[in-house]
């Protein structure tokens, strides 16, 4: 069974939903501490969603630098999977892990409301479960969630296919209003080169259960799940 | 040598500044029409222990780039003072 970090740093607080979207998905699923040097042996980390260190300075600035974040560099060196979910994003982004940042919304309102975004990149840990261009209705709740890089990165995210979800128009059968903060090109998730580490505005771990109505979100628990290491990575000796 | 250090960080030009766009609507509520162009920053002070005050700006500037700007969104600028 695959072992899943949920880090906790003082402001997390979507970390116990997190938690019970990885256990409902069937992997094993366990707090670490921000403090803690390690990540206890997981296969996978999740950032989740919160105010980290009341979101002082700039969102996710401080968290960057915690002792648990080394662990997380080196996680993602060695190429384990690790998804930011809202705050998490923001801090993956101040880590470098991923390139660009998230600014105040530009309507400048916290925003908590559902919104619908397609899955663009299916070939990550977190997102395999769902066909490419399948429509999700997720729901978000930020003040900083304006996804801004500059236009050499934006085009480069664009051809590597690294946005994995964007924001979309409502339709007919959609009220709802398209990019709820002012993303550039609508994104609301990206990923690193090879698709290991994600980070997005949304909170699937909010609709991952039956009980809160449709479950869109519970994709990207049971990709997790299912996501193995590749075996070419157990036999090459480490550098 | 004791140096006290002022940072402004603003938001990079080009990019949108919400903040700054809501002040500015405000002014023009109040009857400040004349006002354009708000931008919102954030300032920063430091004491810096260092030998020259050139040794305080490096150090200073190295804070930035590492946390207290951020280099995809923002700029600074830095004041260097005796105490």
């Amino acid at each position: 069974m695959l072992n899943v970090a949920v880090v906790r740093f003082p402001g997390s607080n979507c970390d116990f939903d997190t938690l019970r979207a990885v256990e409902r998905a069937g992997a094993n699923a366990f707090f670490v501490w921000h403090r803690d040097a390690s990540l206890n042996g997981a296969d996978a980390v999740i950032l989740p969603g919160g105010f980290s260190y009341g979101d002082y300075l700039r969102s996710g600035a401080i968290a960057r630098f915690s002792p648990v974040m080394q662990a997380v560099q080196r996680h993602v060196v060695d190429g384990g999977p690790v998804l930011g979910i809202c705050n998490g994003f923001q801090i993956l982004c101040e880590a470098h892990l991923l390139p660009g940042a998230l600014m105040r919304n530009a309507g400048l309102a916290f925003v908590s409301k559902p919104v619908d975004v397609i899955v663009e990149r299916a070939d990550t840990p977190f997102t395999s479960a769902y066909p490419a261009g399948s429509r999700l209705r997720l729901p978000v709740a930020h003040g900083d969630g304006r996804f801004v890089a500059g236009e050499d990165t934006l085009r480069m995210l664009e051809a590597e296919g690294r946005v994995v979800l964007r924001y979309v128009a409502a339709t007919e059968s959609s009220p709802l209003q398209p990019n709820p903060n002012g993303s550039a090109r609508h994104i609301a998730g990206i990923s690193n080169a090879s698709g290991t580490v994600v980070g997005i505005m949304p909170h699937p771990e909010r609709v991952a259960d039956s009980l809160l109505g449709p479950p869109d979100g519970h994709g990207f628990f049971t990709s997790l799940a299912a996501w193995r290491p590749r075996a070419s990575k157990l036999n090459v000796p480490s550098r | 040598m004791s140096y006290r250090v002022h940072v402004r960080v603003m938001p990079r030009t080009g990019l949108l500044d919400p903040q700054g766009q809501a002040v500015e609507h405000a002014l023009g509520a109040l009857g400040f029409g004349e006002a354009g162009g708000v931008r919102i920053g954030r300032a920063i002070e430091l004491e810096v222990a260092a030998p020259t005050r050139a040794d305080a700006e490096s150090r200073v500037r190295q804070m930035c780039d590492k946390l207290l700007a951020n280099p995809v969104t923002e700029d600074y600028l830095l004041q260097v003072e005796e105490r």
